[in-house]
């Protein structure tokens, strides 16, 4: 099984068509106003704007569901946890802030083109460069860290195969430890790939590892 | 023009490189060697990847470490796994990437980055979700997104590895159109039929030196 590297979904909505940088602030404003409501009703609605983020951008239903299934299995044990020490109210403010959150982000690279955004980054701190900061470095580093949200979850999916191939589905380690290999050599392979195209010249040191 | 200049190397204890001399000039040559005989650390000492521990790698007349960021400006690399070198989501993005750092608006880049794709038999797919791609077309990505920062030297480190016949085929026939110098590690040795010159490398040292059919004979020789 291959899933794809990136979260991004070709289209032509309005949401993609939205600059990246709007975008961006629009997120992060969201994002904060769903952690600032502690009442189920006006999440609820908020969840519900998202989902006709998700109608809007004409996402495929099954690969929202296919994102989202993990996440649900994940609130529904946090909601048997949080009514257990609190009450059902708070659990299910706690589940929607969340879900409207997680989801909110997932809307926003399923729409917005790394590039555009690494763009958008670097336009904003522009001005930090007067402090001595490198507004490229932070574009490159919001880019790799989105991207490397689907790079884990193949090598996740990958390794759960291998797993299952070899009857260990039980084992967590037969799980954690291939992971933690596959991931830690995967960001070796990126940083060859980086530095052979040129990216963080600046910086010369790099570590080596054997080779044939 | 690559010289290797008494280059040599360790991982601890182990020697891979042990005083290796070359002068490569020729437009296409081939590291061929068994696991771990060094071919892919030399391939790596050429754009300061590996920095050797002893003595020096030249292109052009500039130091591979000293003068790390024009060598790399001058030398592309391609790697096994077309996976780990496609680091933007979409095809057009990925070789878009390449070009940041050259000071060009958006607009160019996705031209560029949309010719470049178009001239490596990728046309139609900027907007395609890298990892969607089939093998060959991964590692056709892969070259493009080198090939558009025209590097004078292409070093490809068995690139065809992963690949199945056709999808080989199909790189190997991009690779032989290049004007560039093409350095290329490979056990594949069907793929050196082209070639102008092949080292034969083994236990970190240079055993043979040739024309592929004299070089390939003893590497023959070497593993039986």
């Amino acid at each position: 099984m291959s899933r794809p590297l990136g979260l991004y979904q070709p289209g032509n909505s309005p949401l993609h068509r939205a600059p990246a940088g709007g975008k961006l602030l629009g997120l992060l404003v969201f994002a904060t106003v769903v952690m600032l409501f502690d009442e189920p009703v006006p999440l609820a609605v908020a969840a519900g704007a998202v989902l006709a983020g998700f109608v809007t951008a004409r996402i495929r239903p099954d690969r929202v569901l296919r994102m989202t299934g993990t996440l649900l299995v994940v609130l529904g044990a946090i909601f048997a946890l949080q009514s257990w020490l609190l009450d059902p109210k708070s659990a299910a403010v706690v589940c929607l802030r969340l879900l409207t959150a997680i989801s909110a982000a997932n809307l926003f690279t399923l729409t917005t083109r790394i590039d555009d955004l690494v763009s958008a980054v670097e336009r904003g701190l522009a001005p930090a460069r007067r402090l001595g900061l490198r507004p490229e470095t932070f574009g490159l580093l919001v880019g790799l860290t989105v991207q490397a949200v689907g790079v884990l979850a193949t090598i996740a999916a990958q390794t759960r195969e291998a797993q299952r191939a070899r009857d260990a589905s039980r084992s967590v380690s037969a799980f954690a430890v291939p992971f933690l290999i596959r991931t830690l050599r995967h960001a070796d392979e990126l940083g060859e790939a980086l530095a052979a195209r040129g990216v963080g010249d600046a910086r010369e040191e790099r570590s080596e590892s054997p080779r044939n | 023009m690559i010289e290797f200049d008494g280059v040599g190397h360790s991982y601890g204890e182990h020697t891979v490189l042990d005083r290796i001399d070359l002068r490569l000039e020729e437009k296409r040559v081939a590291f061929v060697g068994a696991n771990g005989s060094g071919k892919s650390t030399l391939a790596r000492t050429i754009n300061g990847l590996v920095r050797p521990a002893r003595g020096r790698v030249l292109v052009d007349g500039l130091d591979a470490v000293r003068d790390g960021r024009r060598v790399r400006s001058r030398v592309g690399f391609v790697f096994t796994n077309p996976d780990s070198q496609i680091v933007m989501p979409t095809a057009g993005e990925d070789v878009a990437f390449s070009l940041r750092g050259k000071g060009l608006s958006k607009q160019e880049r996705q031209r560029l980055a949309e010719a470049a794709l178009a001239e490596h038999g990728l046309q139609g797919y900027a907007q395609h979700p890298a990892q969607q791609l089939s093998g060959g077309q991964k590692q056709l990505l892969a070259l493009c997104a080198m090939l558009v920062l025209e590097p004078d030297v292409l070093v490809c480190d068995e690139p065809t590895t992963l690949l199945d016949l056709r999808n080989k085929r199909l790189f190997v026939e991009r690779l032989q159109r290049l004007e560039q110098q093409v350095v290329l590690v490979t056990h594949d040795l069907e793929l050196l039929e082209n070639f102008d010159r092949v080292v034969v490398l083994d236990q970190g040292r240079v055993v043979a030196d040739d024309e592929p059919h004299a070089a390939l004979r003893h590497y023959r020789e070497l593993v039986t």
